[in-house]
């Protein structure tokens, strides 16, 4: 079992998922509840990673980071160092790649909150911001869960984006995912399949754990 | 007390009233469909009319002519409605408390008590908002609020699905206090008895306006049909 990576890519899954909690939460609460005639576009915008084939996006996204864009120069010139190939890059690449599975979960969590409560809290002086952390989230602690535990799963099993963007290096960019192609490509099923199984075992114990919390309120609600 | 003139469209209905208040009660009574809640809802805030004045007291809440749009939360008015729409995660007292968070901790404490005791709810203080009955979060609603001091109240039908006896005495706690009230109601049994002035909704019109037994009384026959007593 490789441990670097193995550490490496909970390293990776723990930073995207507060990240994208950190930006998914005001992203969805503003879908969720503004009548901007460009909130379809930025909907899409959000929705778009589910569409796009991994290597797509990561190609994109080393082309975006790389040397040869405003971006990139800029990005190099304040951090000392480009985003491709780090585990910074992994992390922005991550962040992108799973935005969907924060967003959705948490705006449709937000979007069943019954509207009268949201109407009872402005009546009684709330702010947005208070709205949002006494009202919306406290009811819809099921979609943060799921949004977190989506965006954990999602993140340790990618392959694509982190190939692209990150390539293999060791202790940097080499993660679970990678090291299962890397010892398929050298025939070391055994070696391989105890990777993927570890995979599987995280897949699935999180599930097991969001089904648990689900079955144990909707036990104490009914 | 106060002036409301709203023109206002949703679909193919439209409302458009004009009527003052003149009376610490005013109950706004007409058949269901008539724009009863509507109205309230923009008195409240919660919908901006398309066009209209709105004045209570001496403060302007909302004026399309020049501009005027005070949001709902400071527009100093508790709107309690049919279903009491208690934040279920809460505790009564928390939830009775979530409108009076600028008073420090002491009066807030006191000022709760003091909304549950007026409600006859005391007891329930501690009690998770989704484990209370009807009647309780009735109760609770009412006294959450209230415990702001609004200067108005708007009740929209808010003793519906209750017995006589707890009706009459939400009632009787009701209008024991000192502020302004407008209550929708369409039961004619329920505000007969009303120290109130009247207006008298139909079909987004105001139809009658005046003290309560008088303008019903007036109306009594095409009450009488309408609402099949």
């Amino acid at each position: 079992m490789d441990l670097q990576a193995l550490w490496l890519t909970v390293r990776l899954a723990a930073t995207t998922t507060l990240l994208l909690l950190a930006l998914g939460i005001p992203l969805a609460f503003w879908l969720a509840s503004t009548r901007a005639p460009w909130r379809p576009f930025v909907e899409a915008v959000t929705t778009l990673p589910i569409l796009l084939p991994p290597t797509v996006l990561g190609f994109y996204l080393l082309v975006l980071l790389g040397p040869h864009t405003g971006l990139g120069r800029l990005i190099e010139r304040l951090f000392g160092h480009p985003l491709a190939f780090s585990f910074s890059g992994l992390v922005v690449g991550s962040v992108i790649y799973s935005l969907p599975f924060a967003v959705q979960p948490l705006t449709a969590g937000f979007r069943s909150v019954d509207v009268a409560l949201v109407e009872q809290a402005r009546l009684l002086g709330a702010s947005r911001l208070r709205i949002l952390s006494s009202v919306l989230l406290p009811l819809s602690v099921h979609s943060v869960v799921a949004g977190a535990a989506l965006c954990f799963t999602h993140t340790v099993g990618e392959f694509g984006v982190v190939l692209m963007i990150g390539g293999d290096i060791p202790g940097a960019t080499r993660t679970l995912s990678i090291v299962i192609y890397d010892q398929v490509q050298e025939f070391s099923y055994a070696a391989a399949n105890r990777t993927a199984l570890l995979l599987v075992c995280v897949s699935a114990l999180a599930l097991v754990l969001l089904y648990m919390r689900r079955a144990g309120d909707g036990a104490s609600h009914g | 007390m106060g002036d409301i003139s709203i023109q206002h469209r949703l679909g193919r209905f439209s409302l458009d009233v004009e009527f003052s208040l003149l009376n610490k009660w005013t109950v706004v009574f007409g058949p269901s469909g008539a724009g009863k809640t509507t109205l309230l809802r923009i008195i409240a805030g919660l919908v901006e009319p398309g066009s209209g004045r709105i004045q209570l007291g001496r403060r302007t809440l909302f004026d399309s002519a020049s501009g005027v749009s005070v949001p709902a939360g400071r527009r100093s008015i508790g709107f309690v409605t049919q279903q009491p729409a208690l934040f279920p995660h809460l505790t009564a007292s928390k939830n009775v408390a979530f409108g009076i968070r600028h008073l420090d901790r002491d009066r807030r404490v006191k000022r709760v008590a003091e909304m549950l005791r007026l409600f006859g709810a005391e007891a329930l203080d501690d009690r998770p908002a989704f484990h209370l009955s009807g009647g309780e979060r009735k109760r609770v609603a009412l006294a959450r609020a209230l415990a702001p001091a609004p200067e108005v109240l708007l009740l929209d039908e808010p003793l519906a699905g209750l017995d006589d006896a707890s009706a009459q005495d939400i009632l009787s706690r009701l209008l024991s206090l000192d502020v302004r009230v407008l209550y929708v109601s369409h039961d004619l049994a329920e505000i007969w008895r009303l120290p109130a002035d009247v207006v008298f909704l139909e079909s987004g019109r105001v139809t009658a306006v005046g003290p309560l037994q008088q303008v019903l009384a007036t109306h009594r026959d095409q009450l009488l049909r309408q609402l099949s007593l």
